[in-house]
């Protein structure tokens, strides 16, 4: 009795592996920064589509833009828009293109320990871009104190740290301080990684916001969402309507929508006009093929890229992202009818 | 694979084919069989490795030939790739961890193998072997709440202040860098040495102690002058086993380093490592150059370690035989 029930037992579970296979699975791999936003979104559209399932590995952009390029993954994602070297090596390999859809918009803020210092101090990009580049050398610095009246700041050295992982934290800081310092564009440039003129290296989020507690008089640079969930205070930066604005969803929103939004949605937002936009912004993509060979996966893919702009947009500020600006999301709507 | 396995029977000609098949039947040759093709693989994925790191590694070795090894500039952005300060950052943090390392492991194993009660030994070794299996994120962690602060509040200004005219303890000191990196991997890699070391003194045989104390020598000229020596071949391959991991640690170097592409005489300036620079930028590496120059610091660092063991090698076969010849006479 034992056996036949053990034996029962087998074939329902090798009958249940079957089944499972038969619903559709997509996979997509890329950028961790919106991570939790992807996992949330998947496990909720999970909910309401029982029979499909999208696995999302968070390896990084650099990765993600690989694999999909690769074809090992049905999607991409990634911090950083695909530059056209990249874009053309999708082509050839495909002989089609791949679409960016921005999901949601992320920031990037400046953060800081001075001992003594306890006011949310103000930043102008000229102090940003000479701290980063070695050329503002002391916390008291006229660059650093003319925005920052009434404070006393230390005539001690600065500590600049820095994230030694290639990340999109780093891509977006560096876009910024490219669009606002042509010495920073032409010697250093812009990217996951790039080769630093001063500073410590931190490994991850954890890394640098660990050795700036550590290490008195530095400064470094996080998300947005990471600042917020670890209650670290950050400052604001001067944009580029002359306004100090303080990093918030809403700030965030409107230098997504401070842009005209171009046809491929490969589009920069730091240092976006306006008054209320936060300069150190950025949206984050999905990187989705034209054509499918499979047509279920299409569908499903298409099916959740218009259910994510619409009812999935609501789960974003809870999870600390920014939502996309309706401009944006009516013109991806419209987009969708490209993935054949 | 397959002419891996034709090679097997041939291997064995001495025994006619009669007996071949009867020691086939008895499972004999079944299992030599086996077991031959398990330490084959050993070679295959050692030469696959190779291969693939090289395969892998083809863009940035036509681009740059060995400039690579001779450049210090890393710079994703403009495409300058130079593997000298990762190499110099390997080494040195190596070099240093095994310095402290070396003479606190060994110390620990004469006293543990030659002088401690047995209980107060077994206990201890316990003890160090859990040491030994604690993940390597661990001791990043140990590095960044409790070694870099004392590093910058203690160590380091009273460093500057008494071997400060030293070039090796000059510069800001941020408690990042060479130092705490070094010290780190050695809080890792003790363990290791005493633990193997620990093993090797205590099987050296107890007519080599008798003998010595007959002779009239005290306890400590008994085990430095005799079982020490004796144990040498045994004691220097911990030492390189500790080596080995020094020079691939990867999560608590990158945790204390500095990550920061620049060769410094001074111990206190933050550096980098090959296997830490490979963790870091590997995954955000979008560029195949940056991506394949990264691929050829895995193959330096596998030649290096390469190099290191063929050395550790040989020092061993040169004092082993020294060894015996003592255990001889």
């Amino acid at each position: 009795m034992k056996r036949i029930a053990g034996l029962l037992l087998v074939v329902l579970a090798v009958g249940g592996v079957l089944w499972a296979d038969s619903a559709l699975s997509i996979t997509g791999a890329g950028a961790t920064f919106p991570y939790p936003m992807y996992s949330k979104w998947f496990d909720e559209y999970h909910k309401k589509n029982a029979n499909l399932e999208i696995n999302y590995q968070s390896i990084g952009s650099g990765g993600g833009i690989k694999q999909v390029t690769e074809g090992t993954v049905d999607f991409g994602a990634t911090d950083g828009p695909m530059n056209d070297e990249q874009l053309k090596a999708y082509q050839d390999k495909h002989g089609s293109g791949i679409l960016h859809f921005p999901t949601v918009l992320g920031a990037v803020v400046p953060t800081y320990n001075i001992p003594g210092v306890t006011a949310e101090l103000n930043f102008t990009p000229e102090a940003l871009a000479g701290i980063f580049l070695g050329k503002i050398t002391k916390w008291n610095d006229p660059a650093i104190a003319g925005a920052n009246k009434g404070v006393t700041l230390p005539a001690e050295d600065i500590v600049v740290v820095h994230r030694a992982d290639g990340s999109g934290t780093t891509y977006c800081w560096t876009d910024y301080l490219s669009k606002v310092s042509d010495e920073w564009k032409t010697k250093v440039g812009k990217g996951g990684s790039v080769n630093w003129p001063v500073g410590l290296g931190g490994k991850g989020s954890e890394g640098v916001t660990g050795t700036v507690k550590n290490t008195p008089n530095s400064i470094t640079y996080v998300e947005l969402i990471y600042a917020e969930s670890n209650k670290i205070p950050y400052g604001r930066v001067k944009n580029s309507a002359g306004v100090f604005v303080k990093a918030s969803l809403a700030a965030v929103s409107a230098a997504g929508a401070a842009k005209e939004m171009p046809e491929d949605f490969r589009v920069s937002i730091t240092n976006a006009p306006g008054k209320a936009a936060y300069p150190i912004s950025t949206f984050t993509w999905l990187l989705i093929p034209e054509k499918f060979s499979d047509a279920g996966k299409r569908d499903a893919i298409k099916g959740f890229v218009k259910w994510m702009l619409a009812d999935g947009q609501n789960y974003a500020e809870a999870l600390s992202y920014a939502k996309l600006p309706k401009e944006v999301v009516s013109k991806e709507v419209k987009a969708i009818g490209k993935i054949q | 694979m397959a002419s891996a396995t034709s090679i097997v029977p041939s291997a064995g000609p001495v025994a006619g084919s009669r007996s071949f098949l009867s020691r086939l039947r008895q499972g004999d040759e079944i299992a030599r069989i086996i077991t031959f093709l398990f330490a084959a693989s050993v070679v295959l994925v050692t030469l696959l490795l190779v291969f693939d790191l090289w395969e892998g590694s083809a863009l940035p070795r036509h681009k740059f030939g060995f400039i690579f090894f001779r450049t210090s500039v890393w710079d994703p952005i403009f495409d300058q790739f130079g593997a000298l300060p990762f190499i110099y950052g390997t080494l040195v943090t190596a070099t240093v961890s095994l310095l402290i390392a070396v003479p606190l492991g060994i110390g620990a194993a004469i006293f543990l193998a030659e002088l401690a009660p047995a209980r107060v030994s077994d206990t201890l070794e316990f003890f160090i072997d859990l040491l030994a299996a604690v993940p390597s994120v661990i001791y990043g962690l140990l590095g960044v709440f409790i070694v870099v602060p004392l590093m910058r509040q203690y160590v380091q200004p009273v460093l500057k202040h008494s071997l400060g005219f030293l070039p090796l303890f000059q510069g800001p000191a941020y408690g990042v860098g060479f130092l705490t990196a070094g010290i780190v991997l050695a809080i890792m890699v003790i363990p290791y040495i005493i633990s193997v070391s620990r093993e090797v003194l205590l099987s050296v045989p107890r007519d080599q102690r008798e003998a010595a104390l007959s002779l009239g020598a005290t306890r400590w000229e008994s085990t430095w002058k005799v079982v020490v020596p004796f144990a040498r071949g045994g004691i220097l391959g911990s030492i390189f086993l500790a080596l080995a991991r020094a020079l691939g640690e990867t999560m608590a170097v990158t945790m204390v380093i500095g990550n920061t592409p620049a060769i410094s005489v001074s111990l206190f300036a933050s550096g980098y490592s090959i296997a830490a620079v490979i963790a870091n930028e590997l995954t955000e590496a979008t560029s195949n150059l940056h991506y394949q120059s990264l691929i050829e610091l895995g193959l330096v660092l596998f030649l290096l370690t390469f190099m290191l063991n063929g050395l550790a090698r040989l020092l061993i076969v040169a004092t082993s035989q020294r060894g015996a010849g003592m255990g001889n006479a």
